[in-house]
């Protein structure tokens, strides 16, 4: 192909058919959104007064402009903090973080070698899998209580790193673990049963000791499926973290959506949920930058 | 003489569903230290399924396998294998992948000592400018060449060859039965190598064993392979023997290709294709040692 040729196909593949679609939604977003209007009225004792009023398909959904009115403070002073449930967007963004990176990571140090045990011994897997069939699609919302009851008395401080951690926080660390672990321990498990037979024979012929076998044959050949579990752990994680907070109304992305939603902010409810859509691309980016990577070898 | 392997009454039968399959039965061979001796039958006789027993992988159900005095009990590097597919670690480099092996025979030896080795083997085996790269970036006849390294650069105490050659075309083939044979002659290592190819079993093998065909397959007939080694190539051809015991081991595949054929099993003796390819009962998968 001709580079003229690439650029038109690049310009039309990557920036001009998108964009058309995200004009699509808009204008969608505008017709549906309802708009304030302004009349003048005379009232019962004669005077003339201005009566505000919401029409439209949907009254109270922001327009597009309006969304962006009431947000731009928040998005352009990202990192501003005016109260603990008032800061700017990065600001909440990063308290989210925080959390989910704390909970995906017990998500991947249990899972992972419960998915190894799974793979490698029957017995382990007949007497676990119908407990993680049954558990596995438990929503989040049904986990939060629980951690609330389990953590309520529990105090965990760890030294240098402030406040001690409270009852909310390990609840959400809590929902977010136990649900996002089940992609890592699942694809490990079929990791393990699809290591060919192959390299299993080299490792026994060669008289490799246990260890040795776990690291330098059955982990290395299961890294590719690891890594799609651990992507999709990161997408639940992230996907967990909004209604965790959503229920601890803890400060963060998704307790902000809810705090605003309880003020009426609509315009808020919007900025959030695009924030929580991209951070969540982000992320997926990333880790399937880092899976292909381990897919090459 | 005592031999330095001693195959006696070795049988295995697996049980399934239908009932017992017996796969090889009354299996007697003795091999001295050096010889390299070639098993040969059809495919599916069982041939393979003796030489995992001989390395470990498949335990025999019946009978005993001595290997320089002791019982073979179990796999272990004592026995350098080469598999039908080189079966290296894909994200290993091939002298990593050689050096796995000789980090796990010589754990004591210094680090300069051991990478000497794997490199010594992989040069040997003309891989000493590639030696570096993953299995992936090297042609299938090269990565079968660091299979033959690694088995060598363990120093076994014997070789086994699963048709070491079956998945190259036959340019590469013969290039690797000569590296094999140069390695074999230098390292004085005694070889069982299951084939289905019969000029190759000629060219490498100091006796041909020819097994009946399964189910319960035996030791049919063992021909002595009597040219003088260093052989080469042409020298094996133009020798006045050769024909005559090509012409030996190819009767003796085709009548019991034949007997097969009209045998009191399966088939009606009109349909039938010349050459089996099956056995009637074939081999439970996945058999270790043979992987397609």
């Amino acid at each position: 192909m001709k580079p003229l040729q690439r650029l038109q196909r690049f310009f039309l593949e990557s920036l001009f058919l998108p964009a058309v679609g995200l004009l699509l939604c808009l204008l969608l977003w505008q017709v549906l959104s309802g708009k304030t209007v302004k009349t003048t009225v005379r009232d019962d004792f004669g005077d003339l007064v201005t009566v505000t009023k919401r029409v439209g398909l949907s009254k109270d959904l922001p327009s597009p402009a309006e969304t962006w009115a009431a947000s731009k403070t928040y998005v352009l002073q990202p990192w501003a903090k005016r109260g603990e449930l008032d800061q700017g967007i990065l600001a909440f963004t990063w308290l989210s973080l925080k959390l989910v990176a704390q909970g995906y990571a017990i998500a991947l140090i249990l899972g992972t070698p419960i998915g190894f045990c799974l793979g490698l011994s029957k017995s382990f897997a007949k007497t676990f899998d119908p407990i993680i069939q049954i558990l596995r699609p438990v929503s989040p919302l049904a986990w939060l209580p629980l951690g609330m009851v389990l953590f309520l008395s529990v105090k965990i401080h760890v030294p240098g790193a402030g406040a001690p951690y409270t009852a909310s926080e390990l609840a959400a660390i809590f929902t977010i673990a136990v649900c996002s672990m089940w992609p890592t321990v699942l694809n490990t498990a079929v990791g393990v049963r699809a290591i060919p037979q192959d390299y299993l024979n080299v490792a026994k012929v060669l008289k490799l000791s246990r260890t040795k076998t776990l690291l330098k044959v059955l982990v290395p050949a299961t890294l590719p499926y690891m890594f799609t579990g651990f992507r999709l752990s990161l997408g639940i994680a992230w996907l967990v973290i909004v209604a965790a907070e959503m229920l601890t109304g803890r400060p963060g992305v998704g307790g902000f959506l809810w705090q605003q939603y309880n003020a009426l902010n609509y315009a808020h409810i919007i900025l959030c949920i695009l924030t929580i859509g991209f951070v969540g691309y982000a992320l997926d980016r990333l880790m399937s930058l880092v899976e292909s990577r381990f897919k090459s070898v | 003489m005592s031999a330095h392997l001693e195959l006696s009454q070795i049988g295995k039968t697996y049980s399934s569903a239908r009932g017992r399959a017996v796969i090889v039965q009354n299996f007697n061979l003795k091999v001295a230290k050096g010889e390299f001796v070639t098993l040969i039958g059809h495919s599916g006789c069982g041939k393979s399924t003796v030489l995992s027993m001989l390395s470990g992988l498949q335990p025999p159900s019946e009978g005993a396998i001595i290997l320089a005095g002791k019982e073979v009990r179990g796999p272990g590097p004592d026995r350098g294998v080469v598999f039908q597919s080189p079966c290296l670690l894909p994200w290993l480099s091939a002298f990593d992948n050689v050096l796995l092996g000789v980090n796990q025979v010589f754990p004591n030896a210094p680090r300069a000592e051991r990478h000497q080795v794997a490199e010594y083997y992989l040069s040997i085996v003309g891989l000493a400018d590639s030696m570096h790269r993953r299995p992936a970036e090297i042609s299938a006849g090269m990565r079968q060449r660091v299979g033959i390294a690694r088995a060598f650069a363990i120093a076994p105490k014997m070789l086994l060859l699963d048709e070491p050659f079956g998945m190259l075309d036959s340019l590469t083939r013969m290039e690797l039965q000569q590296v094999l044979v140069d390695l074999w002659r230098r390292d004085q290592k005694t070889a069982v190598m299951v084939t289905h190819d019969v000029d190759e079993a000629l060219f490498l093998s100091d006796r041909i064993v020819m097994m009946t065909d399964g189910p319960a397959a035996e030791v049919g007939d063992i021909l002595t392979v009597p040219f003088p080694h260093p052989r080469s190539r042409q020298e094996v051809l133009d020798h006045p023997e050769y024909s005559r015991l090509r012409d030996h081991l190819i009767e003796f595949l085709e009548v019991h290709a034949h007997r097969r054929k009209t045998g009191p099993a399966e088939a009606p003796a009109d349909t039938a294709a010349s050459v089996p390819l099956a056995c009637p009962h074939p081999e439970p998968t996945p058999l270790p040692l043979s992987t397609p």
